[in-house]
């Protein structure tokens, strides 16, 4: 059994482990409320993005000669995954429920022969794909010095993944990022930003528009945008799920440390008693024999 | 029967701004300015470098941006837009500084002729700020 000075060393330790992780909690709880906010915020604008979008692609006339951001370039020989992740640790499973999601996409792909380009989006996802995908990263990017997930950076990223397209790089892209449901679940989502999904919701207007210039020039302006759109978006919903991930990691770890605590303090209050016992029966048995 | 349309203006952040008094907008579209008024027909249309004017009752109030779509349907009319500006907010020093931004883009070497035009335009507005 531990001696009671080193019970009363883990206890202590446990403590200040407590409240290093109860601090982490509430600012993650802070945090959390400016970064929800700012992702319903900017829900407006992805939506209203998302709407045109399909109003204009609606009103297209000659499907063939689509833009191929929109179309597609008619194959899927190579895939490219953008994984979104956090930059920094603790904040329980958000990274791991991302990357499990990410490598399940991986193994199907590459089971059927298709060719596989990663690029990551913070620190963390690279540290953890690289062991096993190093080769198949192409680019890592991470935004450590910005504090909050802001469209500057959003478009940085659409840009490049724009690049790639235009070059010829890949024929499908598809971003992997946490959905903020609320603070104990968020979702890992993937989602095909190239070519663009349209899950037909035809009936939203039969309203004819008039385009200036015509729809073909509006539309190959308006999808470059609407991917650095839907990174942000990805960006947004992430650092809400990081958030929200970290402070119930950091509230289960703060109840955690709490019973130990008990349990410690139990286990000192026994051991002392017993040495005050034992102190005990050794004096009696000492009268006694005199 | 009032004349008032709503207007929508809203950034990658968040509802920049929400009007329902408006009587008439005058964006600068890629073919150039465009006023509209309530009842103009459905359509959608992207911004180059400009001002947008809105003229409502409670005062007119102009915003400057980079780029954008404007799509207007129902009498309600939405600007997308990355960049934006109230002119009112809008000083010198930080003026000053877009503008040298711009002049820079406009200078390289290495873009195409559709990013070189609207860095020209970007220079020619903010130039007439002074």
């Amino acid at each position: 059994m531990a001696s009671l000075d080193d019970l009363k060393k883990r206890i202590a330790s446990v403590k200040s482990t407590q409240k290093i992780t109860k601090a982490m909690k509430m600012v993650a709880a802070a945090k959390l409320r400016r970064a929800q906010e700012s992702a319903e915020k900017g829900r407006p604008y992805s939506e209203k993005m998302n709407n045109v979008i399909l109003n204009l692609s609606n009103g297209i006339s000659d499907k063939e000669n689509a833009p191929k951001l929109l179309s597609g370039t008619g194959q899927e020989k190579t895939h490219l995954c953008v994984v979104m992740t956090s930059d920094r640790g603790l904040c329980g499973g958000f990274n791991s429920n991302i990357i499990k999601k990410a490598k399940s996409y991986f193994a199907k792909i590459l089971d059927e022969g298709k060719e596989l380009k990663i690029i990551t989006v913070g620190s963390k996802g690279n540290d953890q794909l690289k062991r096993v995908y190093g080769d198949k990263i192409i680019e890592n990017i991470s935004f450590k010095e910005s504090k909050n997930a802001n469209y500057f950076d959003a478009d940085k990223v659409g840009k490049m993944v724009i690049e790639k397209f235009e070059a010829g790089e890949f024929d499908v892209c598809t971003i992997f990022y946490n959905q903020f449901k609320n603070v104990i679940t968020q979702i890992p989502q993937a989602q095909q930003i190239i070519p663009l999904n349209n899950e037909a919701e035809e009936n939203s207007s039969e309203e004819s528009y008039e385009f200036e210039p015509d729809e073909d020039e509006i539309l190959s302006n308006l999808l470059p945008k609407n991917i650095s759109t839907q990174i942000f978006k990805a960006m947004l919903e992430n650092s809400a799920s990081e958030q929200g991930s970290r402070m119930s990691a950091m509230d289960n770890a703060t109840r955690n440390a709490g019973e130990m605590v008990d349990k410690l303090t139990i286990e000192y209050n026994r051991s002392r008693q017993a040495a005050i016992t034992k102190e005990l029966i050794e004096i009696i048995s000492g009268a006694e024999s005199l | 029967m009032s004349e008032e349309f709503k207007v929508e203006i809203v950034n990658p952040e968040k509802s920049f701004l929400v009007k329902d008094d408006v009587s008439e907008v005058v964006v600068p579209a890629f073919e150039g300015e465009m006023g509209i008024l309530k009842d103009h027909i459905s359509i959608i249309s992207f911004l180059k470098p400009g001002i947008i004017k809105i003229l409502s009752k409670s005062g007119d109030e102009n915003y400057y941006v980079e780029d954008g779509i404007v799509e207007f349907k129902n009498n309600n009319l939405s600007i997308l837009t990355s960049t934006i500006f109230n002119l009112a907010d809008m000083d010198k020093s930080k003026q000053q500084g877009l503008l040298k931004q711009a002049e820079e883009e406009a200078n390289k070497t290495d873009i195409n002729d559709q990013s070189k035009y609207l860095a020209d335009q970007k220079v020619e507005v903010l130039k007439t700020l002074n």
